[in-house]
């Protein structure tokens, strides 16, 4: 059914039909849609991208606004609570739910650009250490141990120690934490694939080393890869509230669901609301990161040979 | 197996000098003199900052610093806090207990719940039990562990005032810190109260923190026994007529145990970054709150020289698990 | 009363509605120290047969069967411990892939000394001294050289012969009424194919236990097995004495394993292969579930399921079953012959 692959001289495929590309999209879907879980998670996280994009639209309230003589005001539906603060407000009076909203597209944000520059740095470094072997390798991959060795959270910090408190920051501290693990797994999909057949007679026809990479091995590669830059969106997220929870991330007053946490204890008795409800944005977002994860990982797995 | 012990211990060493280089470069790499974030004395006049530069070794070149560094360091000396003016070493030491006790209660409790758990989602695969073992598991590794602690403390704390919200103890129980673990302490006094009190500060930072790995020990012993009650071996066992208890727990179990071994292992690092996030909310008086202070402080010494010392530790426990995996698995022990 | 009485053994696997027929109506038994020969194509339901009468078709299959029965006792209608009992002990089944079928994580003396302590006598079950020196004496019995070494080994430092041997020495160790070896050579080297074998046999001429011995390679049964069962897709569709069935067999299914021998083709440049596969959970033929596939296929054979036909102490599953000249009888003619149908050209 599939369009033949048209090959360049030195055999690699010179460029993938669009049709059996289409074909390869609708099986992936298949196997996608069979877990319930999955499609959760998809239509969650379509949900956020909505929430995050249209928050201007969507919240009722602008997310610093202080509304004075509504501190601590309970969620609409206990006594005390009005329709206008519907999850009610925090100790200065700015209102959860459009706070919630905003953080949306920050939390949506740190995750994406954590995990980009994570990626995009830990495929380089790991292919270039997959290919390179020898003395490069040995480097890379005992400074990848070296970041392994400290408990993720502490690496986020030691980093931040160094850089100074701030979402931007955080940003780094994250992808710095996940680097390690893209690097990893990237030098181990290049090593596997490098001693196979083709890639040894292509490179016996002459293709050069870049070409191999990128035409080649990297492919092959792309379905482990996606499924750990998924759930790496999940530990960004977590890794980004724990910052922002020890003052260390996002710095007031900017909506972020970790800090909006910091310093909550002292409000469990008064006002659970303002303890509940950031910390339930964070458990549905990262859900919904973590099921898409998952499925991607099941539907793949047959196809992670490829 | 000694030429085994040795090879594994030989393939840490490269780690662990990288991590002294990392907390070495830590006061270099932070932004502003050195000088001043290492005595944590601002505006100083020139003659004093000259001296205190001669004093800390900052005048030499870097790799001379680098070996004074790991020559301190070998003699124990990692430099002395900024706010409490006390060894940093001696500080840890001090404080690694009560993180310690609180990791192994936490490992205790995801241990415990988790392996049967496991066990039993992977028996009754795709029934409500099934699905129910996992939901939870995937529910527990998705919230953040500083949030689910604060949820404990409002419902067993607040709402129903079964247990306290934080230390170690009640105030009203002064006991002397002979090991520095609490539970053992209190019974070396032989006070029993006193004991309760510890167990009942225990139980809910234990459970906040051991979430995330049973979370992980459950889905991870699923996935093992599921493929391990596949194996032929498994058929023989059954072939030879053995009641299907010691099937599953000897023979299946033993085989999946390998994995989920290495997973219990690897949670050590996992559960040492929770420790941080778990102390803090139950003010437990540990190396994590230690270190959290110390970055927001700007104490240095005390952030790198706990760098230093976690790193050094998560090392030799993943030493450690490596060398349990080859007494676990007897391939890997003749390879 | 035979040792082994299976009865119209049904097994299923897969949804209800859409079922994998594995054993389709299987009946067969077993004298007290018979050797019988069990041969068929994989797929053909012999492991599964075997299986069933040990009691280790896991859900989702499902076995049903007239009669079950083991030295009289209705299989069926024990409880879990009864059959415990008696499987591992009475009956008993050693499997095709050694090193696969030993755990990995304990030794020999380990796997050895469990069976005695299940099953054996009460001394054994009591003293682990005594389990021990039984293990030894298994071991030498199984022809292991240097067996109190070999009880610390672990399987992945075995051979495959010897993980066989041990394999063997487990299975024989309460002194079994019935071994059931499921193609016990398959996975070894060449060499070492007949040292088991002749192990096997020289076990069972000692105790005087059954073997069924379960194969795909007729040269191994027509060496050791007194009587022979040719199974075909889940169906038994010969039986007879060993050597009258490889000199004059009944059935084409027989015929046409017997032609694809070697030694059958020397005078040919390809072996004589079977054209066509064993139909799948679909394609599983109205009439006679060979009938793709044969060279004698007619109109008959197509819509009507031949039954197993006894004549003079053999069996065979055909409506036109071979006479000695390998002809078919019963009123066959070659114009009859149906046209193979497409798609299924042979090999």
């Amino acid at each position: 059914m599939a369009d033949p692959i048209a090959e360049a001289p030195d055999g690699l495929p010179a460029a993938r039909s669009l049709r059996a590309d289409e074909g390869l999209l609708r099986e992936f879907w298949l196997a996608y849609a069979q877990s319930r879980g999955a499609l959760a998670g998809l239509g969650l996280i379509v949900a956020l991208l909505l929430l995050a994009l249209f928050a201007g639209l969507i919240a009722p309230h602008p997310p610093n606004e202080q509304y004075r003589q509504f501190t601590l005001a309970p969620p609409m539906w206990e006594a005390g609570g009005t329709s206008k603060f519907v999850l009610g407000t925090d100790p200065v009076g700015r209102d959860m739910l459009s706070r919630l909203i905003y953080g949306t597209r920050l939390s949506l944000l740190i995750g994406f650009i954590s995990v980009v520059l994570s990626l995009s740095l830990g495929v380089v470094l790991g292919t270039i250490a997959g290919y390179a072997r020898g003395i490069t390798e040995t480097v890379i991959m005992r400074l990848m141990d070296v970041m392994l060795a400290l408990p993720s959270l502490l690496l986020a910090i030691a980093v931040v120690a160094i850089l100074g408190p701030g979402l931007i920051n955080a940003m780094y501290a994250i992808a710095i934490v996940l680097l390690p693990h893209y690097v990893r797994l990237t030098r181990a999909a290049v090593i596997g694939e490098a001693g196979k057949e083709y890639v040894q007679s292509s490179r016996i026809a002459g293709a050069g080393a870049l070409r191999l990479m990128f035409n080649a091995i990297l492919p092959n590669c792309s379905a482990p890869l996606i499924v750990q830059a998924t759930l790496g969106f999940s530990n960004a997220i977590l890794d980004a509230a724990a910052l922002g929870f020890l003052g260390l991330g996002a710095q007031p007053p900017t909506p972020e669901w970790g800090s909006m946490l910091a310093g909550a204890l002292e409000f469990i008795q008064r006002a659970p609301w303002v303890v509940t409800f950031p910390g339930l944005a964070i458990l549905i977002t990262v859900l919904a990161f973590n099921l898409m994860g998952d499925g991607l990982r099941d539907a793949l797995d047959p196809k992670l040979k490829r | 197996m000694l030429a085994f012990i040795l090879r594994r211990a030989a393939l840490v060493i490269p780690t662990f000098i990288g991590v002294t280089l990392l907390a070495f470069a830590l006061i270099h790499l932070i932004p502003g003199d050195p000088v001043e974030n290492l005595s944590g004395e601002r505006g100083m006049d020139p003659a004093r900052r000259a001296r205190l530069l001669h004093e800390f070794g900052l005048d030499r070149p870097l790799p001379v610093q680098y070996a004074e560094y790991i020559g301190n360091v070998l003699h124990g000396d990692l430099g002395t806090s900024l706010t409490t003016h006390e060894p940093v070493l001696q500080e840890f030491v001090t404080l690694f207990p009560a993180t310690v006790e609180l990791a192994f209660f936490a490992m205790l409790f995801a241990v415990t719940l988790g392996l049967p758990a496991g066990i039993l989602a992977a028996l009754r695969r795709n029934t409500p039990a099934d699905y129910a073992v996992m939901g939870a598991s995937l529910t527990g590794y998705s919230m953040p562990i500083f949030w689910w602690a604060l949820l404990l403390i409002l419902f067993f704390s607040v709402q129903l005032g079964w247990t306290p919200v934080s230390g170690r103890i009640a105030v009203e129980f002064d006991v002397p810190a002979a090991t520095g673990f609490m539970l053992l302490d209190t019974l070396k006094l032989g006070d029993w109260a006193a004991l309760r009190s510890a167990l009942s500060h225990l139980i809910l930072p234990s459970i906040a923190l051991g979430t995330i790995p049973l979370a992980v020990i459950a889905r991870m012993t699923r996935s093992a026994m599921l493929e391990v009650l596949r194996e032929d071996y498994v058929r023989t066992a059954r072939a030879k007529g053995l009641p299907p208890r010691r099937v599953i727990l000897v023979h299946a179990l033993r085989n999946a145990l390998i994995p989920v071994i290495t997973v219990i292992g690897l949670q050590v690092g996992l559960l040492l970054s929770g420790a941080i996030l778990t102390e803090t909310i139950f003010s437990w008086p540990g190396v994590g709150n230690w270190l959290v202070h110390g970055v927001q402080s700007r104490d240095y010494p005390v952030v790198q020289g706990g760098i230093l010392l976690v790193a050094t530790i998560v090392i030799s426990v993943n030493l450690i698990v490596d060398l349990l995996y080859g007494v676990v698995n007897p391939r890997i022990r003749h390879g | 009363m035979a040792l082994l009485e299976i009865e119209s053994l049904r097994v299923e696997f897969g949804s209800e509605a859409a079922p994998l027929i594995a054993v389709d109506g299987v009946d067969l038994t077993l004298e007290a120290g018979e050797v019988v020969g069990c041969v068929g194509e994989s797929g053909s339901g012999k492991s599964v047969t075997a299986l069933a009468a040990m009691g280790l078709v896991e859900f989702p299959g499902r076995v049903q069967a007239k009669r079950l029965a083991f030295g009289g006792r209705d299989l069926r209608a024990l409880g879990d411990a009864e059959r415990r009992s008696l499987v591992g002990k009475d009956m008993t089944m050693i499997f095709q892939d050694p090193l696969a079928s030993l755990n990995p994580c304990f030794t020999v003396a380990f796997q050895l000394m469990e069976a005695l302590r299940v099953h054996g006598t009460e001394e054994e079950r009591a003293s682990a001294r005594r389990r021990r020196a039984r293990a030894i004496e298994l071991l030498r019995q199984v022809e292991i050289p240097d067996p109190e070494a070999r009880l610390a080994a672990f399987p992945h430092q075995l051979s495959g012969g010897m993980a066989q041997r041990v394999m063997i020495a487990m299975a024989i160790a309460c002194k079994p009424q019935l071994l059931i070896a499921d193609e016990p050579t398959t996975a070894l080297d060449v060499t070492v194919q007949a040292q088991v074998l002749a192990l096997l046999l020289r076990l069972q001429r000692e105790q005087g236990m059954a073997l069924l011995l379960i194969t795909h390679d007729l040269a191994v049964v027509a060496e050791t097995a007194r009587r022979v069962i040719v199974m075909y897709a889940g169906q038994v569709v010969e039986t007879g004495p060993v050597p009258e069935i490889f000199e004059a067999p009944r059935h084409p299914y027989t015929q046409a394993l017997l032609a694809a021998l070697p030694e059958h083709n020397r005078d040919r440049e390809r072996l004589k292969a079977i054209p066509g596969v064993v139909p799948g959970q679909r394609d599983r033929p109205r009439g006679c579930l060979l009938h793709p596939r044969c060279d004698y296929t007619v109109a008959r054979c197509r819509d009507e399921r031949p039954a197993l036909l006894s004549a003079s102490g053999r069996q065979a599953r055909c409506h036109f079953p071979l006479d000695a000249a390998g002809l078919p009888t019963g009123g066959w003619r070659a114009s009859d012959r149906l046209a193979r149908e497409a798609g299924e050209s042979g090999a």
